[in-house]
């Protein structure tokens, strides 16, 4: 490369004087880096286009679509009971909420009345979920900024709680326990005494998070003033959950228009007041403790009853009486070949999934199958901030940003 | 014929045994280090770490070195073939040859020559040649970056490493590491200089591109920084490079702070102990908090680092030596 002289500057570059010829204008491309989809902080198949200045981003363009399964369209084939599973596969970091907003929307539908036991049951499994995901969340934005510890601590944490998903529903993960009309199965014995322990052992890993995370001044210049969300910006991208309650606005579903029995419960919306990622942290941190103040109070206040409702054109009877009675046995056979009918009609329900508000639009035209089901994923509009968020940053900022948004790409892709 | 023999032949061969009684253990050290540090961060994180491989695991070392020279070499398109090669080769080389001037014990060392302190800060210097040429050679994105945050990042620690050096040739009065382990007989120097040990220890986290300071290979930024297009031998010699640099470091903390050989106290039994026990003790005790400093801290971003290496570093080491010389003049202390 031969010297060139800079003679001045110019808001895109810089103007050089060519060789022998009168000065040629030169701009300075900006490095183009392709983030992903193969990358350990992408939080999955996400995709972004940065194009960098230094180490200063100036453009980051998210791409998605690499995990798209065609969640939606596949539901149009399926009864009903056979698409609460590819709920589970939205979120899988948070897989009885998803469930629970569409059978919600299907019980909304079907205007159907869940015994109180059902409604206690999920209200304490949405809330055992949202600890679930807020320890991946919290544990998973530490790792993007460099403290590999936490994720190990928090996991054995997961495992526990996983233990009680698999002791409901048999699966740890992907466990199609919410169903239209109730749950799948009654709590096994002994389950409420366990959960209660767990409650009472898990503010340990809260304050050694703390100890690791909260007071540890490099994780706080890494996060505090990173990827400012103001409170205009958060309603304007429509933005939800954490993100939007980190930036200041106390708004939630489960206060502002209670389903289940959430009105029931005494419990606390935090709200963050900078709308960084710190911010964002800090929310988290404080709605896991919130869940576990719910999850007691659904242990202590546990009704006894059925867990779902009686009415066998939606729900299938007990094995037992499949076996003496032959009304039962049609019921079920027709249950799970042919499914229910729900009436023509359509809704939007929508519930606070630990990322935000997941919501279902369900459009039935009375048949066995839905017509449509869109699904209002809360990371799709998350993702669209990352740009602004970013930019400006550096590099490293923007893992911070990604991972202080919480992205899951089953969810976003669907 | 009898002349070549003793007069050459033999001094070679003495000094090819020496310098492989230096190397083979120190490959052995590096990795039973991998080891102790995969053990170490499994039972800070509730796990176990290796444990199948051999009794306790203790074979896992091996059995990894086996499996990443029997990987197959990739060599990225587009990549510069020569200087993709040798990179990991300086890289391996210069973690090596610093241990030629480190004092095991008194008068164990292969060459004690009156510079050695020089010699070792122009090996560490040159440390960030393999790096950058390998960023360079790889043709990559992220290799890229990664070697221009290494090269920023060991310059910028340098800096006040030297000047942390200079406060304690101060008090010792010579370059060569054999003297300044004997001026630590009173007292070592880490209990004077207290800030300065803190500040060498964090200086050689960077140096080492250690977290917090592992920018370089930052994995949730740049995957695996500089090394991300190596596979197989070159980037085992990265790796074993690596680790032989985090024992070095160790070593240089424990002759400039911490009285190199010498026992903790200077009486029995502690005096039975040979030196190079104690020695190696004083390096373990250094990469356990190597270790322990990567299980407990999050990664700086790039900028912070520099900020912390150029405005928080390089004035108080400044400080600091002009305090200890104004301390050493105006008590007369000077060494003779």
């Amino acid at each position: 490369m031969s010297m060139t002289t800079v003679t001045s500057e110019t808001a895109t570059g810089v103007v050089v004087a060519g060789p022998g010829g009168p000065a040629a204008k030169t701009q300075i491309k900006p490095y183009t880096m392709n983030f992903g989809p193969q990358h350990p902080a992408a939080h999955g198949v996400l995709r972004l286009v940065m194009e960098l200045n230094g180490e200063v981003v100036e453009r980051c363009d998210p791409h998605i679509g690499l995990l798209h399964r065609g969640t939606e369209k596949l539901i149009e084939y399926k009864t009903y009971i056979q698409a609460t599973p590819y709920f589970d596969r939205l979120d899988y970091v948070s897989p009885m909420c998803m469930e629970h907003a569409f059978v919600l929307g299907i019980e909304n539908l079907l205007q159907i009345k869940l015994p109180l036991r059902a409604q206690y049951i999920r209200v304490l499994f949405s809330e055992i979920t949202r600890i679930l995901n807020h320890i991946l969340a919290v544990t998973m934005g530490a790792i993007d900024v460099g403290a590999i510890t936490p994720p190990l601590w928090g996991f054995e944490q997961r495992e526990l709680l996983m233990e009680f998903y698999e002791r409901v529903s048999g699966a740890r993960l992907h466990a199609n326990y919410f169903r239209p009309g109730g749950v799948a199965w009654d709590l096994p014995d002994g389950l409420l005494e366990d959960i209660w322990a767990f409650t009472e052992n898990f503010p340990k890993f809260m304050e050694d998070v703390d100890n690791l995370l909260t007071d540890n001044r490099i994780f706080k210049q890494r996060t505090v003033d990173i990827g400012i969300v103001t409170k205009e910006q958060a309603l304007d991208w429509a933005f939800t959950g954490p993100m939007l309650r980190g930036s200041g606005v106390a708004w939630d579903l489960r206060k502002s228009q209670p389903y289940e029995v959430y009105d029931r419960m005494d419990f606390d919306i935090p709200v963050g007041l900078t709308g960084d990622c710190w911010a964002r942290y800090l929310v988290r941190m404080e709605e896991m403790r919130q869940s576990l103040r719910i999850i007691r109070q659904c242990c202590k206040e546990m009704p006894d009853g059925p867990y779902k409702i009686e009415d066998r054109k939606v729900s299938p009877p007990p094995r037992g009486e499949m076996k003496r009675s032959m009304e039962a046995l049609i019921h079920h056979f027709k249950l799970f070949t042919e499914g229910f009918h729900v009436p023509a009609g359509e809704t939007y329900t929508a519930i606070e999934a630990p990322k935000g508000e997941f919501g279902v639009y369900l459009v039935s035209d009375g048949t066995n199958k839905p017509y449509r089901c869109k699904i209002r994923a809360p990371g799709f509009a998350h993702l669209q901030g990352l740009d602004f968020m970013s930019k400006g940053h550096m590099l490293a900022d923007a893992v911070a940003n990604i991972a202080s948004m919480d992205i899951v790409f089953g969810e976003i892709d669907r | 014929m009898a002349e070549f023999f003793s007069g050459f032949l033999l001094p070679l061969i003495i000094m090819v045994l020496k310098i492989l009684a230096i190397t083979v253990p120190l490959l052995v050290a590096v990795a039973f280090m991998t080891y102790a540090e995969r053990k170490i961060m499994g039972a800070m994180q509730l796990r176990q770490g290796p444990s199948l491989v051999g009794p306790f695991g203790l074979l896992q070392p091996f059995a990894d070195g086996l499996k990443l020279f029997a990987k197959e070499q990739i060599l990225p398109e587009g990549a510069n073939r020569v200087v993709f090669y040798i990179a990991p080769m300086i890289t391996f080389f210069l973690a090596l040859v610093a241990w030629a001037v480190i004092p095991f014990d008194y008068g164990v060392v292969l060459s004690n020559i009156n510079v050695g302190v020089l010699y070792l800060f122009a090996i560490s210097s040159l440390g960030v040649y393999g790096i950058v040429m390998a960023g360079w050679a790889s043709n990559s994105r992220y290799a890229f970056l990664g070697a221009l945050r290494s090269a920023a990042q060991m310059v910028s620690y340098e800096v006040s490493m030297g000047l942390i050096i200079i406060s304690v040739l101060l008090c010792v009065g010579s370059l060569n590491l054999t003297a300044i382990v004997h001026a630590q007989e009173k007292v070592w120097f880490a209990i004077p200089l207290f800030p300065m040990f803190i500040m060498f220890f964090i200086s050689a986290l960077a140096e080492t591109n250690r977290s917090p300071f592992d920018l370089p290979e930052g994995e949730s930024e740049l995957v695996a920084g500089f090394m991300v297009e190596y596979s197989s031998a070159p980037f085992a010699l990265f790796f074993l490079g690596e680790y032989a640099n985090m024992i070095l470091m160790s070593a240089m903390t424990s002759i400039l702070f911490l009285g190199g050989w010498l026992s903790p106290l200077p009486f029995a039994p502690f005096t039975w102990v040979p030196g190079i026990v104690w020695f190696a003790l004083k390096i373990a005790a250094c990469l356990f908090t190597f270790v322990w400093v990567r299980a407990t801290m999050p990664r700086y971003r790039y900028d912070q680092l520099m900020r912390l290496g150029w405005k928080v570093f390089l004035p108080f080491s400044l400080f600091w030596v002009v305090l200890t010389a104004g301390v050493l003049v105006t008590f007369g202390w000077l060494p003779k």
